[in-house]
């Protein structure tokens, strides 16, 4: 137990835990203070100075995200000393800000203007800083768009890359008026290390930082006669869409989201849930032949451990930073890509479209997902696998835009052919997902039995530790599967790229000896991805991973194999797991980046 | 340790040889992410300047992330990312000197020269900056020319102390 | 209470250093208690910053449990006007390493560091000599104490104790939060005792003649003697030393030139004074005539009737505006609001009264900027503006 101590905040004594600082102890006696640089994902920077408050006896304000509380503090946070301090600070913060909100992305969700408007800042008598200097907008990546003048160097993507992420890709450089942040050398953040994973879009409280949106494009699509709009919506899109459109965290809406998107116009409404189902299929089955080329077979160049594919931002990683690592990882493509691929080849075919004529749409959580499909190696259809992806908030702009009252829509089941899933399938959106998805089938694969966990649930796996461990030990097999017998199957999940890193430096060194490993770029998986609805934090996450876990539960089907829908496309398609045309649509092959 | 000595043949070395001195110099510091700021110091003496390659080289060497290694150097004065000049010309502002003309020999300076201040004349002998106080505020306006301090300077005095020095 | 204290010369830092090895060995023998005793009856208070007791912070060091402490000596002199501590480490170096050492003794640290300052790069042969010798006697007194030097990189801000940690473990000089402070997380997380040059040589003076001989300096609150870097127009600039408590009347005769119009006290985070109150400005760490505080390195800047006071205050804030690292919104975005402000003004496009817009602007700087340099802005700007307004506008 934390020792107690006395304060008082606004004249109410209040007891609170030791080390508590002064901003937590006023939220938990329902004081807000407001915040600009403070962030429950990252450590404190104490550098905006908009929570200032002011301690009784004590000249000096002081920044309350910052401070610790301590016995008998008499606190303050509405005097009249802070309010005129903290209206400045806002009036300067905006004198060197291009506010021009009618014209932002962010025009409505954004930190900044929340707290202008609060605070009244009707005049600017300060100088405006904005035209002295030179800014240029980065909009060269698929994935982002940097725009410094709308930048208030709260350093919250900075701390986000370095700490979540480890990848350094924005930081700080010069100094004093000069200061600001950039990448190396000022790059296009399109040739430097960056994962394209959003989280420092997730982490800007301002439009410095957003998405590159294809809301446009999408719209003249479904507008164009001439074309068959399908899209695909991810697993965790289902668990967060609702946040931003009038609901709280963690409530599940996918019967909403489905009626919204047809309402929205799109020809056909699917789910990447059943190329999750299909991935695992693949990747299940990938991973077996593994372990049989190497203890039947005993071949020296097929590598362990082998990682999981699934997240385009960890792709890019490991392109950057282990090339020397590509070959661990599982050849398949992510479900994006092979719904993507089979979109205009399988469905095309089953529906009798020119598959010239279909636009493929995918609603993701994530930015990196837009790098992912411009890349060069997804066009295996014959075409650009996917066309457009859109994120969350993209899809949540484009329902508000079309006057949907998204609460009052009835549930509308996915439409056919790959609309079909299962709890499997579902669970990719949270971290550790994959893994117990594939672990499910695997096990079931190799000895016909379940797999030995209470009721499928591979708790292990689950839950916001950053690398989490599970041993599934295999006990008699199927004969055909025999030499696995007594077979400690090692596996490991990491989430975020930091717990990425560690994981990567604990093969490197040879201290660890995983079978099988879950990376994904985000914390929390993909319900924390980069194109989520922002505000995500550590509280928020733990919401979407209950609603997941509860659509998991109450599928009636919960192991890909199952999916009736997989069946088939097996059956009529692609003939089985790793088949030859599996491998030319639905697997690929990356290659080495630079490591700046 | 790779001593200040050893740093001052490097005029003499190819861009090989420099690399393995600063591959050394590196491993002196135990390529600690610590020592990032002496490691610096050591390649700015060796190259004469942080180019982007050398920033490569050090971050690869250290393990540390490229934009790391630059956002620490645009922090500090002293790195410098554009090679300089044999001589570096610098004109002190802090108050006691700008006060007492400081300005005005800057003017001069760049007059003379021909260049802005953080430039390097095309023949590669001068480049001019502006320095904060460096305690010779007794004997203001200050200047100095690579570290030779000059006191009490005016712009008179300007064309006879480079006129010394080419 | 005007009372006049006559201008005194003192004559310790500089006084012979051939001693040390009498004192560091009597000192280290003495228990860490009574040393801290000793400094905290001599009421010394630091000499680079914010004049905070020196005994007491090495008693919170002591008192920190770690089995690693350091303790650092701030030789980062970069307020502009004072060049004081490079004068110190040239002549007097040995009182400097002792003081360090016997503050490795009380605090229970075995390692020391000297920031030096970039520019100062040529003390460095001299002093890396003086170490030398230093740690040989170490040895020989079997007593374990070692200090490296640390160079400056070109970076004011590097001065304040935090970004000074920041800048010794490789990163960007951005101050930190406090609290934590230096006694008990200081650099790389340890406690640190952290000093500037001239009050480890202070110490000196202290250990060797006891505490009273420099209580008996000064006036209360402001005990001891302390050096000035004098500069400006004044026909003897340099360095000397002298006993705190002095009236700026008194100093101006000595030093000034007969057309002395205001002197700034304190480099360009001090005050500006001008001629009409040098009588009732006492120079001390509480000036008690007046309120005015001496609080940085001792930088004396006399300014005589040919100069003006916008070119000052402009000068001024350019450094911060430069020198600022800019993390925090009040000194990055505050600097420049400053300086862009009463050029305005001066051009006419704002008028005066945008002068107290940017006094209040100050007060918000000084109440909520996160370290001592956006602190301490309002400190020139409001005493330069208020006292010479009519030269900002006109
Ligand atoms: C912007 C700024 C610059 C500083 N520069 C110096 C400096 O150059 N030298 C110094 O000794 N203290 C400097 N200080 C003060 C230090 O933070 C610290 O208070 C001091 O080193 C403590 O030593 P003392 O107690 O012996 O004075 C500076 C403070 C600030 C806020
Ligand atoms: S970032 Fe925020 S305050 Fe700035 S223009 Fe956009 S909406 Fe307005
Ligand atoms: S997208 Fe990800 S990797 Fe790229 S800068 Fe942002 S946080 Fe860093
Ligand atoms: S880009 Fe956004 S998160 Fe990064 S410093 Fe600027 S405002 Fe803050
Ligand atoms: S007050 Fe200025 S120097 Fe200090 S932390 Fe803030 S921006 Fe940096
Ligand atoms: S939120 Fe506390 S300083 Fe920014
Ligand atoms: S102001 Fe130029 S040397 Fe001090």
């Amino acid at each position: 137990m934390a020792k107690k101590i006395k304060i008082s905040i606004n004249g109410v004594s209040v007891e609170i835990d030791q080390d508590t600082t002064i901003l937590d102890a006023a939220r938990q006696t329902g004081v807000i203070i407001p915040t600009l640089c403070y962030h429950k994902d990252l450590c404190v920077a104490g550098n905006c100075r908009v929570c200032i408050v002011e301690i009784m006896g004590q000249k000096r304000l002081t920044a309350a995200c910052a401070t610790p509380c301590e016995e008998g503090m008499d606190i303050l946070t509405n005097s009249l000393k802070v309010r005129n301090s903290r209206k400045h600070i806002i009036e300067l913060l905006l004198s060197e800000h291009n506010a021009d909100c009618t014209r932002c992305y962010k025009n409505g969700n954004c930190e900044l203007q929340k707290l202008a408007s609060e605070y009244k800042i009707m005049t600017q008598d300060f100088i405006r800083l904005v035209p002295f200097k030179n800014y240029t907008i980065d909009q060269f990546s698929p994935s982002i768009i940097k725009d410094d003048s709308k930048c208030i160097r709260c350093q919250r993507c900075v701390r986000t890359c370095a700490e979540l992420q480890g990848v350094n890709a924005l930081t700080v450089a010069h100094k004093g008026d000069q200061m600001k942040i950039t990448t190396f050398f000022e790059k296009a953040m399109n040739d430097v290390v960056c994962t394209n994973c959003g989280q420092c879009i997730n982490h800007c409280p301002t439009g410095a930082l957003v998405e590159k949106n294809y809301i446009e494009e999408v719209w003249d699509a479904i507008a164009d006669k001439t074309k068959h709009v399908i899209v695909q919506t991810a697993p965790a899109v289902r668990v967060g869409l609702g946040e931003e459109l009038g609901f709280g965290p963690g409530v599940r809406v996918t019967g909403k989201m489905v009626a919204a998107l047809k309402r929205l116009g799109f020809d056909a409404v699917m789910d990447t849930d059943f190329t999750a189902d299909l991935t695992i299929m693949e990747e299940g089955t990938e991973l077996l032949t593994r372990l049989k080329r190497k203890m039947v077979d005993h071949d020296p160049d097929v590598k362990f451990p082998m990682a999981t594919s699934c997240s385009p931002g960890w792709i890019k990683y490991i392109e950057h930073m282990y090339p020397d690592y590509l070959d661990h990882l599982s050849t398949c493509k992510s479900p994006q890509q092979m719904f993507g691929a089979l979109a205009k080849t399988y469905y095309a075919k089953a529906r009798n479209l020119d598959p010239e004529t279909i636009v493929s749409v995918s609603i993701m959580p994530c930015t990196a997902k837009k790098f992912e499909a411009n890349r060069p190696e997804m066009h295996d259809s014959g075409y650009r696998d996917v066309d457009y992806v859109l994120t969350t908030r993209e899809l949540a702009i484009m329902i508000k835009q079309a006057g949907i009252d998204f609460m009052r829509l009835d549930d509308v089941h996915y439409d056919r052919l790959m609309g079909e899933s299962t709890g499997a399938g579902v669970i990719f959106g949270a971290t550790g997902g994959v893994m117990e998805a594939a672990l499910r089938t695997a096990y079931e694969l190799v000895t016909g039995r379940d797999v030995p966990f209470d009721n499928l649930n591979i708790t292990p796996v689950r839950g916001m530790e950053g690398v989490k461990e599970a041993t599934v030990k295999i006990e008699n097999p199927l004969k055909e599967w025999a030499f696995l017998e007594g077979v400690e199957l090692k596996c490991a999940v990491a989430h975020g790229l930091v717990n990425a890193h560690k994981v990567m430096e604990s093969i490197r060194s040879g201290e660890s000896n995983y079978q099988f490993i879950e990376f994904m770029a985000c914390p929390g998986g993909c319900l924390g991805g980069g194109g989520q609805p922002i505000p995500t934090n550590p509280e928020i996450r733990r919401k979407r991973a209950e609603a997941i876990y509860a659509e998991d539960e109450g599928m009636p089907l919960r192991k890909s194999h199952q999916n009736p829908e997989i069946i088939k496309i097996y059956k009529d398609f692609l003939d089985h797991p790793l088949s030859e045309k599996s491998h030319h649509l639905l697997h690929t092959h990356y290659s080495p980046r630079d490591r700046f | 340790m790779i001593t200040k000595d050893e740093v001052c043949k490097v005029h003499a070395m190819t861009e090989e040889e420099k690399y393995a001195l600063l591959k050394n110099v590196i491993n002196d510091y135990d390529r600690k992410e610590s020592n990032l700021i002496q490691i610096l110091h050591m390649a700015q003496a060796i190259f004469g300047y942080l180019p982007v390659e050398v920033q490569h080289y050090i971050a690869d060497q250290m393990e540390l992330s490229v934009s790391k290694v630059n956002s620490v150097l645009t922090f500090y004065s002293f790195f410098s990312t554009q090679p300089k000049g044999k001589y570096t010309v610098s004109i002190c502002l802090g108050t006691a000197c700008y006060v007492r003309g400081g300005r005005e020999v800057l003017n001069k300076l760049k007059d003379v020269l021909g260049i802005d201040v953080g430039v390097t004349t095309d023949d590669k002998m001068f480049s001019l900056s502006v320095m904060r106080c460096i305690g010779a505020c007794g004997l203001a306006p200050a200047m100095t020319v690579n570290s030779k301090v000059y006191k009490q300077v005016n712009p008179n005095k300007i064309h006879r102390i480079l006129g010394m020095l080419k | 209470m005007t009372t006049n204290y006559l201008l005194k010369r003192v004559d310790f830092i500089f006084k012979n250093e051939n001693d040390w090895e009498v004192i560091l060995s009597k000192s280290i023998n003495r228990a860490p208690q009574e040393l801290i005793n000793e400094l905290i009856s001599s009421e010394l208070k630091g000499r680079g910053g914010a004049g905070f007791p020196t005994g007491l912070k090495w008693k919170l060091s002591a008192e920190a449990v770690n089995a690693i402490k350091y303790v650092i000596c701030n030789a980062d002199e970069g307020e502009p006007g004072t060049f004081k501590d490079r004068e110190i480490l040239s002549r007097v170096p040995f009182k400097v390493l002792t003081a360090m050492a016997v503050c490795g003794h009380v605090i229970g640290a075995k390692e020391g560091y000297i920031y030096l300052r970039g520019e100062y790069h040529f003390l460095r042969p001299e002093l890396n000599k003086a170490i030398v010798e230093f740690e040989y006697y170490c040895k020989e007194i079997k007593f374990d104490f070692s200090i490296k030097i640390f160079m400056g990189s070109g970076a004011y801000i590097c001065g304040e104790e935090t970004a000074l940690f920041e800048s010794m473990e490789g990163k960007r000089g951005e101050p930190r939060n406090k609290p934590p402070f230096p006694s008990t997380s200081g650099y790389m997380g340890k406690p640190t005792v952290i000093n500037n040059v001239e009050t480890l040589a202070h110490t000196f003076t202290i250990f060797k003649y006891g505490a009273k001989r420099f209580y008996d300096l000064g006036v209360q609150y402001s005990r001891g003697s302390k050096l000035f870097s004098v500069s400006g127009d004044t026909p003897k600039p340099g360095i000397y030393e002298l006993e705190l408590g002095m009236s700026l009347e008194d100093f101006v005769e000595e030093f000034g030139d007969g057309d002395t119009k205001a002197v700034q006290v304190g480099g360009a985070s001090g005050f500006l004074v001008p001629r009409k109150r040098f009588h009732e400005t006492a120079i001390g760490f509480q000036g008690k005539l007046t309120g005015i505080s001496l609080p940085t390195g001792g930088s004396m800047m006399l300014f005589n009737s040919s100069r003006s006071m916008f070119n000052v205050l402009d000068n001024y804030l350019e450094f911060f505006r430069e020198e600022s690292c800019g993390q925090c919104t009040p000194c990055r975005v505050g600097c420049q609001q400053l300086l862009k402000g009463i050029k305005a003004v001066k051009r006419g496009e704002k008028n005066a009264q945008y002068l107290d817009k940017l006094l209040r602007l100050t007060e918000t700087m000084q109440y909520t900027a996160k370290c001592g340099l956006g602190q301490s802005v309002a400190n020139s700007f409001s005493s330069i503006v208020e006292n010479f307004r009519e030269e900002m506008i006109y």
